[in-house]
């Protein structure tokens, strides 16, 4: 099965990953063939199985509600792309 | 003729010192940007989060105030999208196992007929804040900027019912929650720094001339953060969707849920850009995070630790201390320890009328006006209480009470609190002791009448007010006598010639 | 005596001797890094000065009697998915060229405190998502038997560090058997510890419901002493287990008493190399002349671990790296105008087409409707896994069999065919699905003289039972002794230094 053109480009945007033409080509047919692949789950019954979301099973991990030091700004924003020293800067947010 | 159905999504800062998933503190500090980061909440590679256990004690106790179910077993799961004041590329928040879920909150409609609308509470689940981004106003479209001190901040987000019918009734539940919250110390509510906010989904029901009702599209009204916002937003909206449907007939299947914003500058509500698609927000289960048991004996010791709510207070106030529903409302507005300030002094002097007249009149005034908390005030209920007796048994006259009141004050800025020994120092002092001695009252007023042959002719002569000024003589005199009785024994005297 | 030919448990026990120096140890394995990484391209990154600064340091240490850790001067590479501050962590991502943490992870707080010697950064596959190092940004690591062939992945460079000696000891990360399958294809030591037994704090997440740090060595020695310096409770990963860390050095050479192997019948189905399967089945013969009990077992659900795994390990990828947006950290496009443009060109423009490929299909698996099709199912499915081994683990102490389908293939030979890619991890992902630990040693090599690898499984927190099974076989056998020709020759080519 090859995907359609417009399902690799809205998962694609959801996932927001610009795609070349020759990339959305590619990804229809080798997505298309993993989904085929893994349609063998369908065999499996699983109405009594509950998901194993976890490799261990804990509950209730938890932390006090204690201080710890914060990074100074400068390793906060020392990766990051663009900065004016105190903020992270992004093209402009259009809202309205 | 419609009705008016809204529903909130009332979203909530808890007040943890640190976040809900990191060390870093949960202060207000908008100032300085980024400086309350760490790897965990900027959402570095490799990092991971830890659930601050506070924030799930609060939770809960939010929760069971609105008469809420508590699940026995809760997670966390990612929900998934791209902003800039979300560093991870998802929040993590409670999908389909909310920790809790189905309560209620009444909102007194009339405080004198007692009338209340009961709202229910659909879910209230955990989540994360995001940053915070702003926006460049120059219209230029410079950078926006980033600030992720608020991002990780423990938020409870509660999902009312669309059982409110008015804008008022939407600034009430607001107004309940915020009061409610404070009480039971899980929020600190300050709305400017938005600790408190909503978001309002408000729709008409027409009714048509068959009987039947036709419902307008849903708009979300977004980011509300201050009672009168929320009933100004809601009430243009209203407005708006009834000159909408009048003008193109549209209903509910004519359009999907949209959402607005409100610009308080402008009181209108405006269309926020519509995303390109529906939002999929693919939410899953956090693999980082380990799914959360709360125990009955768990609830139990939450529970116990629980203060009345303030509906519960108010009701109990009026019916243990006979206060009229107004003052019962005033008083718990103020808050919990105001509240049991009220209840010492009410249950000290054994009048609850005139407790809360001290209350809410004298001492929130001076509270105000000497900037005090109520904790470090220093007239004590014991004290006050003690005043209000001593009026009640006619040993002082109202206005000697307020004096001794001020004089416990004292002029400093830090005064310890006041003894009942201080109450009797003054009072001898100042000579306020109530005179019951008929025959030091005639005495003072012979002794008035011989040294004021002008005013006793002036009054003889029909001049009424001039007793006022003989009056005033006597009581210079004896400071704890009763005016009323000075003045009917004067003017008795006077009349007999 | 060169320094770099000893294995690395005797270098260990020299170390912690005295015998030799960390400096002396340090330097020929930086010097056998200069020699031959031109051939073997393990190593994305290596700071001479401050590795030597760190092995002075420790020799220091020594000198003034100070008590010194568990590791004391052993150099050890760490693959690039290991936050260390300060330093590079790539992922082998163009994503990442730039980053650097300002964090240690949790192992290498814990390796700083073992005062080991970290010696470089390797490469890897982009994001630990791979089995042949060909999905790095930066270049393709050999594999030192055959320097035409793929070392495995993920853990590319750590693998490929150790069995060329240009190692002792490295740390990788297995989400699929991105250890166990290059130690198998470089004749070398790898285990993959049970979930939650290493935290992962400071490891970049490919897939945080499986992914596991874990060592390698060219012999079980050192590989227990390194598991024992890096395991262990941390409070800031809140699917680390606190449970004791037993010391695995003290009762590695003790071996099992009536010990019992399952042998899955699924393991040596169609599609398994003979010479692999002849190995294999030499090894098996090992354990039963040393009294060990073979047994027939069965792990039904094992062949739909491949798809199980890729809709899980997808999924939580496609979320794992929505972070990776040029907004707080990464690469930016120079082009976009827009923020929505933004997203999608430096997203677009920085991660490579296995990564694409994996978060489109993490993407579409938890989607509107299809998040039950297939992310839960596979959820579900997993539990079936998990129920075989603890079925069989109810029977046996250990399960055996091949590490890979066949020995390392040609470079170049499936970048076409993803899918035949991921089916080369088909022994391997179970374990990652169950949370159970495992081992991969060397049993043997092709007639080419390409390593073949034996794996062993245990239950959950078995680590010790894992590591004396494998020193049993080790004992009996040589080929963890046998080293690459590369290491005699060298060919002292060494084209650039990809310093990141
Ligand atoms: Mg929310
Ligand atoms: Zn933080």
């Amino acid at each position: 099965m090859s995907l359609p053109r417009e399902t690799v480009l809205k998962v694609a945007s959801l996932a927001r990953l610009q795609l070349t033409d020759a990339e959305v080509e590619m990804f229809r047919g080798q997505l298309g063939a993993i989904l085929d692949y893994v349609a063998m789950l369908d065999e499996v019954d699983v109405s009594q199985v509950a998901p194993m979301v976890h490799a261990i099973e804990l509950t209730n991990v938890t932390r006090a509600d204690d201080l710890r030091p914060s990074l100074a700004r400068s390793d906060a924003l020392a990766n990051a792309p663009k900065t004016d020293g105190k903020y992270f800067l992004v093209p402009a947010i259009i809202e309205g | 003729m419609y009705d008016v159905i809204i529903g909130l999504e009332v979203h909530v800062q808890l007040q943890t010192r640190t976040k809900i998933f990191c060390g870093c503190s949960t202060a207000f500090n908008p100032d300085q940007p980024n400086v309350q980061t760490c790897p965990v909440c900027l959402g570095l590679p490799g990092a991971l989060p830890v659930m601050n256990a506070e924030a799930l004690r609060l939770a809960i106790k939010t929760a069971l105030a609105l008469d809420c179910q508590i699940a026995p077993y809760t997670k966390w799961d990612r929900k998934q999208y791209f902003y800039p004041d979300l560093p991870k590329g998802y929040q993590i928040s409670q999908y389909d196992l909310p920790f809790s879920f189905d309560g209620h909150v009444d909102l007194e409609l009339n405080a004198e007929t007692g009338d209340f609308r009961r709202v229910g509470i659909i879910r209230a689940h955990l989540e994360e804040d995001a940053g915070k981004n702003l926006h460049d106003e120059s219209g230029r479209g410079r950078d926006s900027m980033v600030d992720l001190n608020r991002a990780g901040t423990p938020l409870v987000e509660i999902v009312t019912q669309p059982d409110l019918r008015s804008a008022e009734e939407a600034r009430k539940l607001l107004q309940e929650m915020h009061s409610l919250l404070t009480y039971l110390e899980v929020s600190d509510c300050n709305m400017q720094e938005g600790s408190l906010r909503c978001d309002a989904n408000v729709n008409l029901h027409v009714h048509q001339h068959d009987g039947t009702k036709v419902a307008t599209p849903i708009v979300e009204i977004k980011n509300l953060n201050s009672f009168r916002f929320t009933e100004q937003a809601v009430t243009y909206e209203i407005q708006r969707q009834w000159e909408e449907f009048q003008r193109t007939g549209k209903t509910i299947k004519d359009a999907p849920k949209s959402t607005r914003g409100f610009d308080p500058d402008r009181g209108v509500t405006y269309t926020m850009r519509e995303k390109e698609e529906a939002a999929d927000y693919r939410y899953f289960p956090d693999p980082d995070l380990a799914p959360v048991t709360i125990s009955p004996e768990q609830l139990q010791a939450i529970r116990s630790e629980m203060c009345e709510t303030p509906a519960a207070l108010r009701k109990r106030f009026q019916a243990e201390f006979q206060l009229s529903p107004y003052d019962a409302a005033v008083i718990v507005d103020q808050g919990q320890l105001v509240a049991s300030y009220f209840e010492e002094v009410a249950g000290g002097c054994g009048d609850g009328k005139q407790a809360a007249n001290w209350v809410t009149q004298d001492v929130l005034r001076e509270m105000k006006e000497r900037r005090l908390a109520i904790e470090t005030f220093p007239v004590r209920p014991p004290v006050l209480a003690s005043l209000i007796q001593r009026v009640a048994r006619k040993q002082l006259t109202i206005k000697s009470a307020r004096e001794v009141f001020l004089a416990l004050l004292g002029a400093n800025e830090e005064v310890p609190p006041a003894t009942l020994e201080q109450i009797d120092a003054i009072i001898a002092d100042r000579g306020l002791a109530v005179v019951q001695d008929d025959g030091a009252i005639d005495a003072a007023i012979a002794a008035v009448i011989e040294k004021n042959p002008k005013a006793v002719a002036d009054f003889q002569a029909g001049k009424q007010a001039a007793v006022g000024a003989l009056i005033g003589q006597v009581m210079k005199q004896l400071k704890g006598a009763d005016a009323a009785t000075v003045k009917e024994r004067i003017v008795a005297k006077l009349s007999a010639g | 005596m060169n320094l770099c030919e000893l294995s690395a448990g005797d270098l260990w026990r020299r170390l912690q001797s005295g015998e030799v120096s960390s400096v002396a140890v340090t330097t020929a394995h930086l010097d056998a890094i200069v020699a031959r990484d031109g051939d073997v391209r393990a190593f994305l990154h290596v700071d001479r000065d401050a590795a030597l600064r760190q092995a002075e340091g420790v020799d220091a240490k020594r000198r003034r009697g100070e008590p010194v850790g568990m590791l004391a001067g052993m150099p050890v590479a760490l693959k690039d998915v290991i936050c260390s501050r300060g330093e590079p962590a790539t992922c082998a991502s163009k994503m990442l060229q730039t980053f650097r943490p300002p964090y240690d992870a949790h192992v290498v707080e814990r390796l700083r405190a073992a005062d080991a010697v970290l010696l470089g950064r390797t490469n890897m596959d982009e994001f630990a998502m791979g089995s042949s190092s060909e999905n790095s940004a930066y270049q393709v690591t050999r594999n030192p038997w055959d320097l035409e062939r793929t070392p495995g992945g993920s853990s590319s460079g750590s693998a490929a560090a150790v069995a060329a000696r240009l190692a002792p000891i490295s740390l990788g990360s297995d989400t699929g058997g991105s250890i166990r399958q290059p130690a198998g294809l470089c004749g070398i030591v790898g285990m993959k510890p049970t979930y939650g037994r290493v935290s992962r704090y400071g490891l970049i997440a490919y897939a945080s419901s499986l992914d596991q740090i874990g060592p390698f060595a060219t012999d079980v020695t050192a590989t227990a002493a390194l598991l024992e310096a890096i395991s262990g409770y941390d409070s800031r990963d809140s699917t680390s287990v606190n449970q004791p860390v037993p010391p695995y050095t003290q009762t590695l050479d003790q071996p099992l008493q009536g010990l019992k192997i399952g042998v899955a019948r699924e393991f040596f189905a169609d599609g398994l190399d003979s010479e692999v399967a002849a190995c294999v089945r030499t090894a098996l013969d090992v354990y039963r002349s040393l009294g060990a009990e073979l047994r027939d077992i069965t792990l039904p659900h094992s062949k739909y671990s491949i798809a199980t795994y890729y809709l899980i390990a997808g999924s939580e990828a496609s979320s794992n790296l929505a972070r990776y947006d040029g907004v707080h950290y990464g690469h930016r496009t120079e082009a976009a105008k827009s923020l929505t443009e933004m997203y999608a060109a430096s997203r677009g423009e920085a991660f490579g087409a296995e990564v694409k490929r994996r978060i489109m299909l993490g993407t579409y698996a938890l989607s509107s409707g299809y998040y039950d099709q297939y992310y839960v199912k596979a959820l579900r499915v997993r539990r079936l896994i998990r129920q075989d081994f603890d079925r069989a683990f109810a029977d046996v102490d250990i399960v055996a069999g091949p590490v890979t389908p066949t020995a390392a293939f040609q470079l170049g030979e499936k970048t076409n065919d993803p899918l035949a890619m991921y089916l080369s991890d088909i022994y391997t992902i179970s374990a990652n699905l169950a949370g159970i630990p495992g081992i991969s040693i060397p049993c043997g090599f092709t007639q080419a003289g390409l390593p073949i690898g034996l794996q062993l499984l245990a239950p959950p927190f078995e680590e010790d039972r894992l590591l004396r099974t494998a020193r049993m076989h080790e004992r009996e056998t040589d080929w963890h002794t046998r080293r690459p020709q590369v290491v005699s020759e060298g060919s002292g080519v060494r084209t650039e230094k990809p310093d990141t």
